[in-house]
């Protein structure tokens, strides 16, 4: 991964001033014209965000509604994508779902990256034995596996939605942490940090007005890369049986039980949650991936 | 004339042909038949310690017991026949005592002789365990005062008291007979060791994977067993087990396959897969904790159970998960449980569903608990708790409640359920050979029967059960098992059944000589199995 | 260098501690009784006195920090203690599951390898062209597309194909056997999860060879030798690809480690006697024995790949290499 020099960051921020301000809109055009692949990616994940928020009046049926009478059908105009083996409408549950999808997803990395920021950043500007004691319990926390982790929080804190907030976000917050902590550390070089110490500037003041936004560029793909790997956590526990527990509608559980159970006769059950997983990462990943491109100063003259 | 003789000649040859397949057919020697079991592995082989089905499915066919439910018929609740004994006693002492004959040449697998003083170790352990080793079952044994071995080839159980539920209990799967001589030097050695009498020899275990066994040619039943040796394999996940039977990679499994599994086997194929359906002497039950508000008052309890409509959708449950029967807390297949006309009198069986959700409504709203929310303790179990759960939830939503799940793996779940750290927990309640006077004791309050999470007293409904246990009377004893059942389910609504588990076994149609039993822990031995092929 | 040598390997032994006393307290934090699981699970009866008994036996009575320094000392001993399950050592439970983990890792290791370094760099070499659109496309989706899921369609597909071209349904096989002993056998079970496994490897690696690819040949010295007019083959494979491989290779690296977290869905899905499954199933036994030195053997490997790749890049280095 490549992450901007130190100097090109000051001298962008330098540059800022004299430049004329281009609005939101227009960074985004210029974005999607740059990067067409990654503006592909941003509209999946906003069609995505609009299921998810408009899923009470766009969803058909109450996804939690058991139908005896209509069980294991396939997709037909009733039911667009079929019913699982409660009846239930798949398509009103992927609806729903998409709310789990985009908690999960996006609490987790927000809190996590926010987290691991602060946490990263202060330890790079503080230094000396804080630290080094920091980089050591990072070495530790590195260490495990994200699911090995994320599975004993869960054992000890029991299953259900907030519980796996938490069990996919604390393993985040270190790798979260280590990548920022590398850029703020090449920042913290920089003469104009020990000037502003000796102007009086408090810690916090040059944490969050200087180091902060200069190590925004690698902050920001590791977010949108933290969505993608906490919606793929979800789901891995959720088939562990460790995740969201019934009748909540969530694509990681619609994935588990009854979708191996009714592969072969009644695939739809497990075919459109795995469909709905993989394009919501898709997408965030073919975002941040031209997120990186886009913010990386060497290959911007292209 | 000659067509006549043609035709008669054709048909003679055709019903030569056709009459094998309708006589009884005689067991084929030889083949190994490899089968799955649902488990990870069994924590030990020492059948006296452990209650899973694992240690059953790995190691039974490698022991013998001393009586068991008859292997040509054991879907019958009250068929016990012998296994090492030579033919089944009378009680005598006022139906207190109990003398077995032992079978003579009977030899354990390293060639040892097997002999009364094996028998009388064997339940010494299981009814009276020794410092430091755990009997699982030992509370079934309460009424036994004393087993010894008085001469060689006889054992003599002394009871306390007469009751009808000694010798079901007896037929005890678990009850298997280990050598005296290693008892005496290593109480632990059979949970890691396999060392029996039964109708094969172990032939190798590898941890996780599988184990296996040959044929014991010294076997004391002549003739069997059948199979040369079996392969047992692991597998914990489902859909492994129905690929493997599929591909045949395994003939079949012994716990139970849930209704989509079975359909999509046999829709692919056909005749090349046979399946035996049976009760299960094991259901789910919702046990509320009765120290949490407000579920100490018996007209939440109630309107629980009344909101259930069980009746109608036990038909439509049974095709997605492992249940099927309703019925009340006795096993449906047994003469002591309740008739349909019995049932519909009891709160959660009264045939009109929209009277008994009214009574619901009504109840909660007198005990103030209208719209109520709470928390149902679930087991990280997919069939068939988890769906029970996912029915249930509907259900009481439909009176308003608002039920969100709380699932725990096995663990958790038990230590939840100990520290009464639930507000209504989704229970079960298994047992092994069908023995209802013992099976109810789950509905015993925590100071008489451990595995009751209630959390409640009552005396009154010890006092019932006692009445019922000592009652040599085997007409009174259903009237007063009626009287227990709504004591339990209606007056008091301790807990609630759901409908009773049901076991389907789909397997290769090569396999024959198995039959299905209430039970998965019983008629394991394998010893009158045998292969078409 | 040496110095360099000594303080990386220094540092792996605070890591490698910390990581035992995080996982000693996990577990017990961890509510439930591992005596009451054994005794309880079919529904039987337990009675306490066994529990007390069965708590003595495992030395559950003792206090925490005995039984945590018992523990400490037990790995530098290499005796991880007998599993609080079966009875049995602990390293026998790992080891008759051991070899089928790092098969399938290997595998997917050698599967990835094979496909990533070539596709990525054509696709940097043809950055922007459809080429380079068509692999980054294919590498994300082996990303998104949750391996679990990857897996139970290929097992699908396999029984369905082979029925529609055979007649009868074939499946991988579902005991493990030795790679010596019948090799066909034991590859025809260690295929399909390698594989599915591999491509999300794969995946990652193919990006990683891209990007790696993309920064080297914008390096100056590169301009500089296609100025000499060398061929573009000579360049790429001499100058370009060695450079780039390092962070690809630091990226194998670390992703080897991370796979034997992946295992432990994998090995579900495809029912594998390997050392994931074994991990999810001493968690929900509580064996804390057995899940102790497993985690500890996952971290083992992570901390000794990373002090690895470490001193490769040191040696590499000659800033660090002649220091």
């Amino acid at each position: 991964m490549s992450t901007a020099s130190p100097v090109d960051s000051v001298s962008a921020l330098a540059e800022d001033g004299r430049r004329p301000r281009r609005t939101v809109l227009e960074h985004i055009l210029s974005f999607s014209v740059t990067q067409p692949l990654g503006a592909f990616g941003m509209i999946l994940v906003l069609l995505m965000a609009i299921a998810a928020v408009s899923a009470p009046w766009l969803a058909p049926y109450d996804p939690t509604a058991n139908d005896f009478a209509a069980m294991t059908e396939g997709p037909s105009w009733g039911h667009l994508m079929g019913t699982d083996q409660f009846g239930r409408d798949v398509l009103s549950r992927i609806l729903f779902g998409a709310q789990t999808a985009m908690i999960v997803g996006f609490t987790c990395a927000l809190v996590g990256g926010i987290a691991g920021l602060v946490l990263g950043v202060g330890s790079a500007y503080f230094g000396g034995s804080i630290d080094l004691v920091f980089q050591r319990v990072l070495d530790v926390l590195m260490a495990f596996p994200l699911i090995i982790l994320a599975l004993a929080v869960v054992a000890i804190f029991g299953t259900g939605v907030h519980n796996v907030i938490a069990a996919i976000t604390i393993p985040l917050i270190p790798r979260c942490a280590r990548v920022v902590r590398s850029s703020a550390l090449s920042i913290r070089e920089v003469p104009y940090v020990d000037a502003a110490r000796a102007c009086g500037f408090s810690h916090a003041r040059i944490i969050f007005r200087h180091m902060i936004p200069n190590v925004m560029a690698p902050f920001l793909i590791v977010i949108t890369a933290f969505v993608g790997q906490a919606i793929l956590a979800e789901a891995s526990l959720s088939y562990l049986g460790l995740g969201v527990q019934e009748p909540t509608p969530a694509w990681g559980l619609m994935l588990q039980g009854g979708a191996e159970e009714y592969a072969t006769t009644a695939p739809w059950i497990a075919v459109f949650p795995g469909l709905a997983i993989a394009l919501t990462v898709f997408g965030i990943s073919l975002f941040g991936d031209a997120l990186r491109d886009a913010l990386d100063p060497k290959l911007r003259g292209r | 004339m000659k067509k006549i003789t043609m035709l008669l000649a054709v048909s003679m040859i055709a019903a030569a042909f056709a009459a094998p397949a309708n006589a009884a057919e005689t067991p084929k020697r030889g083949g190994i038949l490899t089968y799955m079991i649902p488990a990870d592995a069994p924590p030990s082989f020492d059948g006296h310690r452990e209650t899973t089905y694992a240690t059953v499915h790995a190691a039974a066919p490698f022991y013998s017991v001393l009586i068991r439910v008859n292997p040509e018929n054991p879907s019958s609740t009250t068929d016990f026949v012998c296994d090492l004994c030579t033919e089944m006693p009378k009680p005598t002492d006022d139906g207190r005592t109990y003398t077995f004959k032992i079978r003579q040449g009977v030899k354990f697998h390293d060639g040892s002789p097997l002999t009364a003083a094996d028998v009388a170790a064997s339940w010494q352990e299981i009814v009276h365990p020794s410092e430091g080793v755990s009997s699982a079952r030992e509370s079934y044994f309460v009424m036994v005062d004393k087993v010894e071995a008085t001469d060689s080839s006889t054992v003599v159980f002394h009871l306390k008291y007469t009751t009808q539920a000694f010798l079901p209990a007896l037929a005890d799967p678990y009850a298997w007979i280990y050598e005296k001589k290693i008892l005496d030097q290593d109480p632990h050695w059979y949970e890691k060791n396999i060392m029996g009498s039964g109708p094969f020899k172990f032939d190798g275990y590898e941890a996780g994977q599988s184990i296996k066994g040959v044929r014991n040619p010294d076997y004391y039943h002549k003739g069997q067993p059948y199979l040369d040796g079996f392969v047992g394999i692991f597998a914990a996940k489902q859909a492994v087990r129905v690929d493997a039977i599929r591909a045949d990679r395994a003939a079949m499994e012994f716990r139970g396959l849930p209704p989509s599994a079975v359909d999509q086997l046999e829709k692919e194929l056909g005749d090349k897969i046979a399946v035996q359906k049976s009760d299960w002497n094991c259901g789910n039950l919702v046990t509320p904790n009765h120290k949490k508000k407000p579920f100490d008052d018996v007209r939440v309890r109630r309107a629980l159970a009344l909101a259930i409509d069980a009746w109608h959708d036990a038909p439509a449950l049974s095709k997605i998960a492992t249940v099927h029967t309703v019925g009340g807390i006795v096993f449906p297949g047994s003469p002591l449980a309740a008739t349909q006309e019995e049932l519909e009198k009891i709160a959660g069986f009264w045939p009109d569903i929209d009277k008994s959700r009214a009574e619901a409504k009504r109840l909660l709203k007198e005990a103030g608990a209208e719209g109520l929310s709470f928390v149902l303790l679930n087991r990280n179990v997919d069939q068939p708790y988890k769906y029970v759960a996912t029915w249930l939830i509907d259900e009481w939503s439909k009176i308003g409640l608002k039920v969100t799940q709380r699932v725990l793996p096995t663990g958790p779940f038990f230590e939840a359920l100990r520290n009464n750290d639930f507000d209504v927990t989704l229970d079960f309640n298994c047992q092994g050979v069908v023995n209802p006077l013992l099976d109810v004791g789950k509905f015993l309050p925590h100071t008489v029967y451990t595995e009751n999470y209630g959390n409640y007293e009552d005396q009154k409904e010890i006092d019932l059960y006692q009445k019922m246990l000592h009652e040599p009377d085997e007409k009174k004893v259903r009237a007063e098992m009626r009287d227990f059942e709504t004591y339990v389910l209606d007056t008091e609504t301790h807990m609630i059944m759901t409908p009773w588990w049901y076991r389907v076994i789909p397997y290769r149609s090569y396999v024959k000589g198995w039959k299905i039993s209430p039970s998965h822990y019983i008629n394991q031995d394998l010893a009158n199995v045998w292969l078409d092929k | 260098m040496y110095r360099y040598i000594a303080n990386r390997l220094l540092l792996t032994i605070p890591t490698l501690v910390g990581a035992a006393a995080l996982v000693f307290a996990l577990m017990r934090l961890i509510p439930g009784d591992i005596c009451v699981v054994r005794l309880a699970s079919g529904g039987g009866t337990f009675d306490p006195h066994s529990v007390a008994v069965c708590h003595a036996e495992l030395g559950l009575d003792r206090p925490m920090i005995v039984q945590f320094l018992d523990f400490l000392l037990g790995i530098f001993r290499f005796d991880f203690g007998l599993s609080m399950w079966t009875g049995k050592p602990v390293s026998s439970e790992i080891a008759t599951r051991l070899p089928i983990s790092i098969e399938v890792a290997l595998l997917a290791t050698v599967v990835a390898i094979a496909f990533a370094i070539p596709l990525g760099t054509i696709s940097a070499l043809k950055q922007n062209t459809w080429i380079d659109s068509v692999v980054r496309t294919v590498a994300i989706a082996g990303i998104a597309t949750p391996s679990f899921w990857l897996g139970i369609v290929v097992l699908i597909a396999i029984l369905d194909v082979t029925n529609l071209v055979s007649g009868s349904p074939w499946m991988p096989p579902i005991d493990y056997v030795p790679l010596w002993k019948d090799p066909i056998r034991n590859l025809s079970m260690a295929f399909w999860p390698a594989v599915t496994v591999g491509y999300r490897y794969s995946a990652v690696t193919m990006r990683m060879t891209r990007s790696a690819m993309l920064e080297v040949m914008r390096e100056d010295y590169i301009r500089t030798a296609r100025a000499k007019g060398l061929l573009d083959r000579i360049v790429i494979n001499r100058h370009a690809l060695k450079n780039a491989l390092l962070p690809v290779v630091t990226l194998i690296g670390i992703e080897f480690a991370f796979l034997i977290g992946g295992l432990v869905v994998t090995e579900q899905v495809f029912n594998l006697n390997g050392i994931g499954r074994l991990f999810v199933l001493s968690v929900q036994n509580q064996d804390y024995t057995l899940t102790q030195a497993l985690v500890m053997l996952v971290v083992t490997v992570f901390v000794v790949t990373n002090l690895l790749v470490d001193l490769l890049y040191a040696w590499l280095d000659p800033r660090i290499r002649f220091a």
